[in-house]
């Protein structure tokens, strides 16, 4: 076999060698381990299992040693390894009413049954860097427990609000229609909300985020509240042919944003408000709730506003959510492109000389 | 040999998928065909598409040559090469003739391709008419009633201002007549070798997620208008180190003061000819040409 | 699993479906870029009786529980459904229409044309792909047939079509961009007929 082997393939190898020294750093220090990324960079993991679409807390660690924690990449990795892994089944859709709450909080009430539930959130901490934390081995404070615990079902707060026929029904329970699956089927438009929401789900939150910044600064009309923000564990059942009844393969993390936002209502529709609608993998509340204003702005057309904002045009959003699509893209320019400037050079270099062919003649005139 | 991946790395479901679009591909030739396409180890924009294709069709008995530029040493080729002798553990080549498949970005290889041969394009903007719309529901309007009015104002408003038409690569071309199709970004130099060619050509754009084809035979024609035909790029001097003077030139700057020299964008093609004999102004440069990589 | 199954009188399906299916997608590849071109295949399934050995290559190389099939009277024993159930678990229709993949085991009783899904303008592609079984590919009446990917033209003689075939063919062609794709099936070797092709006597 005639294997071609020149200067290139031995810089590839030997930048290959000079990654593996950065990612391991100063030699005295301790190595990483995936525990210590799964237990104390829990949010990190969670970005990388959210965008990565794979749910395995220890394969987003190992992507972020792998990657230096640079969570784009470690997305990046965990893609590629999806690729290869079989589907052995389709769950049933999560029940978040039944999740097992850690944080529950709602703008719109004050208080509703089950009440809130503040849990751990980055939200009243005042943002001070804590120097106590670099020293090592601070005792951590252990939190109270409540006098009870907290109900084991809870509904969702946007329920309260659809006794009284004043937000939109949730869509019918639609469980066996076929699903768009947005890691097998090429994108389509105009796209239904199965598309979208599968995207929102897996899309840049820098860029979610700031599309949902967007529609809150007058490019989307967007006026939300949020009905409920929920954080927690839900199991994950799957149905298998042959036993024909659910069974439970374990329990996931998720956070789920029920965004409300009021609309005018229209010669068909008295007056209500609508939702926006968002969930992640593990805690990452900024994406969900960016998910969910996104959610809503794309509604546009089928609530019978009009698309007039970025962030309402389905075309322009699913086609560049996607980070591993769009970092791909952008870095590829830094690939040869000798050929094509070859060509560009020379079209310009002909066209400057018939300029100058033109103009001596012009001045002569 | 391949560890814990699959034959070519692609599962066989994926394979099946991308295989039946192929086939649909080479039906309607020129056509986008949509695909659900994958996440692979390597980057979007770096050949995935193109990466796809060459894994759903090769087997053990292939020979696979890789070139981006026409080069087959250039750091991507390696990269993309190195990929297949991994996951696929496949005989590779530098000879465009002992290749049963070639994966290329950006140029067709000089040397006539023969009945048989596939070349596998990669494809960065599959929709000629992305640039002028960037809506996909039009532009798929436009490729389902053949209305490319679009396309030909862009290039008539070219020469109106230039007195050229502007496009130098990714020029477009009419496939079989009738859809317009994007020859991925080529020089147009390469283009009239899209047209009858024996071999089979795949075009495969990951990120995007689109194949197509132009079966062996089957006429490309690039647009032009009758007043200003189209022409391919021509150089006044000929490859330093072969002599050649029908082949792509690449540009070597070799001082800061500007002092350049050309030769043959497609190594192979350049090798073969100073192995049969033929020498160019500067022959000894091959070495300064290729400084190692470091 | 499959042997329980050889027992019911399946065939085993192929040796290694990794490369049998390769070697005989890579004759189809050729068939469809090289219409009228005999494609001869390397690997063949065990097949149940009455389909078609180079059939069964081409459902096993390319059907799976994403492509619906349809298939006629000729192919509708037990035998043969369990068999395109279990080794590509693809779903039998009814509607011709709906099928991506449709299977001709008798050509010569085979529907019209336009009972199968011609593609829609926006998405060609999705148009059914049929397989024919035909008793030869070089004893029928010569046809001469020209298009993309072929030089010129090429003289043809498949056999065992009904008479009204190549007329319709003749719209089918009319259809262009439109239309359904035919691979001809016969023993070991396959033949490409995409839509674009003219079919002249």
């Amino acid at each position: 076999m005639y294997v071609a082997v020149k200067g290139g393939e031995r810089a590839i190898l030997n930048s290959h060698k000079l990654v593996a020294e950065e990612r391991r750093g100063d030699p005295a220090v301790p190595e990483l381990g995936l525990a210590q990324i799964t237990e104390q960079f829990r949010l990190a993991v969670d970005r990388v299992m959210n965008e990565g679409s794979v749910y395995d807390p220890e394969l987003a660690a190992l992507a972020l040693k792998q990657a230096q924690g640079d969570s784009i990449e470690a997305i990046f990795l965990l893609r590629a390894y999806r690729t290869t892994l079989p589907r052995i089944a389709v769950s049933r859709p999560i029940e978040t009413a039944e999740m097992a709450v850690r944080r529950r909080v709602s703008a719109a009430y004050k208080d509703m049954p089950g009440g809130q539930v503040l849990g751990p959130t980055y939200d009243y901490t005042h943002r001070l860097l804590d120097f106590a934390l670099a020293a090592e081995g601070e005792t951590v404070p252990e939190a109270e427990q409540a006098a009870s615990p907290l109900p084991e079902t809870m509904l969702p707060v946007l329920d309260i609000l659809s006794h009284e026929g004043l937000i939109e029904e949730e869509v019918a329970d639609r469980e066996g229609e076929p699903v768009f699956d947005v890691t097998r089927d090429p994108m389509s438009f105009p796209a239904g909300r199965d598309q979208r929401l599968q995207n929102l789900a897996r899309g840049d939150e820098g860029f979610v985020l700031g599309l949902a910044y967007s529609t809150t600064r007058g490019y989307g009309g967007s006026h939300p509240f949020v009905g409920e923000l929920r954080m927690g564990e839900v199991s994950v059942e799957i149905v298998p042919e042959e036993l024909g009844f659910p069974i439970d393969i374990g329990d996931i993390t998720v956070t789920e944003c029920q965004m409300i936002n009021q609309f005018k209502g229209s010669a068909e529709k008295p007056p209500q408000f609508t939702r926006g609608y968002g969930l992640s993998f593990g805690h990452c509340e900024r994406k969900a709730m960016a998910m969910s204003l996104v959610d809503r702005a794309l509604r546009c057309k089928e609530l019978g506003e009009d698309a007039l904002y970025p962030a309402q045009d389905d075309e322009f959003v699913l086609s560049h959510t996607d980070n591993v699509e769009a970092v791909g893209f952008v870095t590829h320019f830094k690939l040869p492109h000798y050929v094509d400037f070859q060509a560009e050079l020379e079209l310009v270099r002909k066209m400057r000389a018939e300029q100058a062919r033109v103009e001596p003649q012009e001045a002569a005139e | 040999m391949t560890g814990d991946y699959n034959f070519a790395y692609l599962d066989e479901q994926t394979k099946r998928m991308i295989r039946r679009t192929l086939l649909k591909a080479l039906a309607i030739p020129g056509y986008q065909v949509p695909f659900g396409g994958r996440e692979m180890p390597l980057a979007y924009g770096w050949g995935t598409g193109g990466i796809q294709v060459t894994a759903s069709v090769i087997g053990p008995r292939d020979v696979l040559k890789v070139i981006d530029q026409g080069a087959d040493d250039t750091t991507n080729a390696v990269s993309i090469r190195r990929f297949f002798e991994r996951v696929a553990d496949v005989a590779t080549t530098e000879k465009t003739t002992d290749a049963t498949i070639i994966q290329t970005r950006h140029r067709v290889p000089e040397a006539n391709l023969v009945e048989g041969q596939i070349l596998v394009y990669q494809v960065p903007q599959p929709e000629p008419l992305r640039r002028l719309e960037p809506r996909e529901t039009e532009t798929r309007k436009m490729h389902a009633y053949g209305e490319y009015g679009l396309m030909q104002v862009k290039l008539y408003e070219d020469i109106a201002q230039f007195g050229h038409i502007a496009t130098t690569y990714d020029y477009p071309v009419i496939v079989n007549g009738r859809y317009l199709t994007a020859p991925s970004p080529i020089p147009k130099f390469d283009n009239p070798k899209m047209q009858d060619n024996p071999a089979i050509q795949l075009f495969g754009a990951g990120r995007e997620k689109r194949i197509y084809a132009i079966p062996p035979y089957t006429t490309v024609k690039s647009l032009d208008f009758d007043d200003h035909p189209f022409t391919v790029q021509r150089w006044d001097g000929a490859c330093a180190l072969c002599g050649a003077t029908d082949s792509y030139l690449d540009e070597v700057v070799l001082d800061d003061r500007g002092k350049r020299m050309f030769v043959c964008s497609d190594t192979d093609y350049c090798g073969q000819r100073r192995a049969a004999g033929h020498v160019g102004e500067q022959p000894d440069m091959d070495d300064a040409l290729e400084p190692e990589a470091r | 699993m499959t042997l329980a199954f050889d027992s019911a009188g399946l065939g085993p399906g192929f040796a290694d479906p990794v490369f049998d299916s390769q070697s005989v997608f890579r004759s189809v590849l050729n068939a469809v870029a090289y219409p009228g071109a005999i494609e001869r295949l390397a690997h063949r399934p065990g097949a149940p009786e009455g389909l078609d050995p180079a059939m069964a290559s081409v459902v096993l190389t390319l059907c799976d529980l994403d492509t619906p099939i349809w298939s006629d009277a000729a192919l509708s024993s037990e035998a043969v459904s369990t068999y395109l159930r279990f080794h590509c678990g693809a779903p039998l229709v009814a509607a011709a229409a709906d099928a991506r993949f449709g299977l001709i085991g008798d050509a010569a009783a085979m529907p019209r044309l336009d009972a199968f899904a011609m593609g829609d303008e926006r998405y060609p592609d999705r148009s059914t792909t049929l397989v024919v079984t035909v008793p030869s590919l070089t004893e029928g009446p010569q046809r001469q047939w020209s298009g993309p990917g072929i030089l010129r033209r090429r003289t043809v003689a498949v056999a065992g079509l009904p008479d009204w075939f190549w007329a319709d063919w003749a719209l089918n062609q009319g259809l262009y961009p439109l239309g359904v794709d035919v691979l001809f099936a016969c023993g070991d070797a396959v033949m490409g007929l995409p839509r674009g092709i003219t079919v002249k006597e």
